[in-house]
């Protein structure tokens, strides 16, 4: 019988296909991190995938995503599905995709860019390439470096 | 994109189609006359102009005062934004409300790229960029593009040479865009620690030719149409070592341009520091004073088209 490393969930998110390592990046993101979040989570790192290369899992009880979240997701992990669970089944499953636009969820790197200063604007970048993740910031016009770093 | 222009912004050369700035173009050529003052216009009668300048400027604030005053409108302005504004922490946003209310265009000169950006975010009144620290200065862009199609009939399949501070120089990284956009051969002359930035060389190959980098000048002076100058800018460099070093790496000189095409003209946003030697002002290659003049009629264009004066 197959063992499994991480129990089911019985209501909550599952995020699958998470790329190896960056796990805790989607935790982040997701505020667990937080001391205010009381989510129980479960997290399974460098897991041997079906097509065996190695990837991460991420398990968030009782919780389901907001679309900021999952925008968020999509631009560290941008094959990761998510799984809705009720009751123990799987209630819905869909790949996580780039948005066309990323607004007010990034911070831009560029120091010289308006969006840095005290104003009031959301940050906003378009996807000029979705295989590398390559994202442009719509002020300066300059291509986030870092993308990781730079999620808000 | 449509060939509408009234009430639209100018932000980036990258808003606008070659079809787009061809009809600008063509709409500057008529504006010639009245820009001399050998005709009088007064198309923009009664409009007024405010412009905002929190970088300092000569050409590029006088030549759109001269603009709007030889279509027979008014420009205003702030002594020093920098001053009156920043100081008491007014964000750009409040200040571009304000300019709305007592303009019907405003021209944005700022330090931080993307200002005009955001400036015509806050704005339901057209925004024009006056240059974004090292970002877009779309109207110079306009001008320089307006030089090399009357001096040489047309832009595509001409070869240019982009030479000096190319990774600073915002003038550098607008026009290369557009050139290659209109089918030109670009050179870019410039050491390993000032050349073009990746993502503007990319940008570059939006057209059919890529092209092609070299640091030494006596590579490209012969092959080329257009020598396209620019002022290493000393207020860019964080090591003034770094910027002693490469002062001076490239003069343009009368020497120099014995090698060159009968027929080349030089071009300079200006202004210069010891780029380009007087003595090429007297040779007929010279056109940067015909450029900066071209700033006139360009932004003359600009304002008719944008207020609707002109379609």
């Amino acid at each position: 019988m197959r063992e499994l490393r991480v129990t089911p969930i019985k209501n909550g998110t599952v995020i699958d296909h998470i790329p190896a390592g960056m796990a805790l990046k989607v935790l982040k993101i997701l505020g667990i991190t937080e001391e205010s979040s009381d989510s129980t989570v479960s997290v399974a790192m460098r897991v041997t995938s079906k097509k065996s290369t190695l990837k991460d899992i991420v398990k968030v009880e009782d919780r389901e995503l907001l679309e900021k979240e999952v925008d968020k997701i999509a631009l560290v992990a941008p094959n990761a599905t998510i799984n809705i669970i009720q009751n123990f089944n799987v209630k819905q499953k869909h790949k996580v995709e780039l948005p066309e636009v990323a607004k007010g969820i990034l911070k831009c790197g560029n120091p010289n860019c308006i969006t840095n200063l005290r104003e009031p604007v959301e940050t906003e970048f378009v996807v000029v390439s979705k295989s590398p993740v390559r994202l442009r910031c719509v002020y300066c016009e300059r291509d986030l470096e870092n993308i990781v770093d730079a999620i808000t | 994109m449509s060939m509408k222009f009234e009430g639209r912004d100018i932000l980036s050369i990258k808003d606008f189609s070659v079809k787009e700035i061809m009809h600008i173009l063509k709409t500057a050529k008529k504006m010639v006359p009245a820009a001399k003052g050998e005709r009088r216009d007064e198309s923009l009668r009664g409009k007024v102009l405010a412009t905002i300048f929190f970088e300092p400027s000569t050409r590029t604030r006088l030549s759109f005062e001269s603009a709007m005053s030889r279509l027979g409108g008014r420009a205003i302005g702030m002594a020093d934004p920098e001053a009156s504004s920043l100081k008491k922490g007014e964000t750009l946003a409040d200040t571009i409300k304000m300019a709305e209310s007592y303009a019907d265009v405003t021209v944005l000169r700022h330090h931080h790229m993307g200002a005009a950006r955001l400036a015509a975010n806050f704005s339901a009144k057209p925004i024009i960029n006056g240059g974004d620290g090292a970002g877009q200065h779309p109207t110079q862009t306009m001008l320089d593009l307006f030089t090399i199609w009357t001096e040489k009939g047309k832009i595509e399949g001409q070869k240019v040479a982009l030479v000096g501070d190319l990774k600073y120089g915002r003038t550098a990284h607008s026009l290369s865009y557009a050139l290659s956009l209109f089918g030109a051969k670009l050179y870019f002359v410039a050491p390993p620690t000032l050349q073009m930035p990746k993502e503007v060389v990319d940008d570059a190959k939006v057209g059919k030719v890529r092209p092609k980098l070299t640091g030494d000048l006596n590579d490209v002076i012969g092959k080329v149409d257009v020598l396209y100058v620019t002022r290493i800018q000393k207020e860019r460099f964080p090591d003034p070592q770094e910027y002693q070093r490469v002062a001076g790496l490239y003069k343009v000189d009368v020497g120099l341009l014995e090698e060159a095409k009968k027929d080349l003209i030089v071009m300079h946003p200006l202004p210069r520091v010891n780029e380009i030697h007087p003595s090429v002002d007297g040779t007929h290659h010279a056109r940067y004073f015909e450029q900066a003049f071209n700033g006139v009629p360009v932004r003359m264009a600009l304002l008719a088209l944008i207020l609707g004066a002109v379609e």
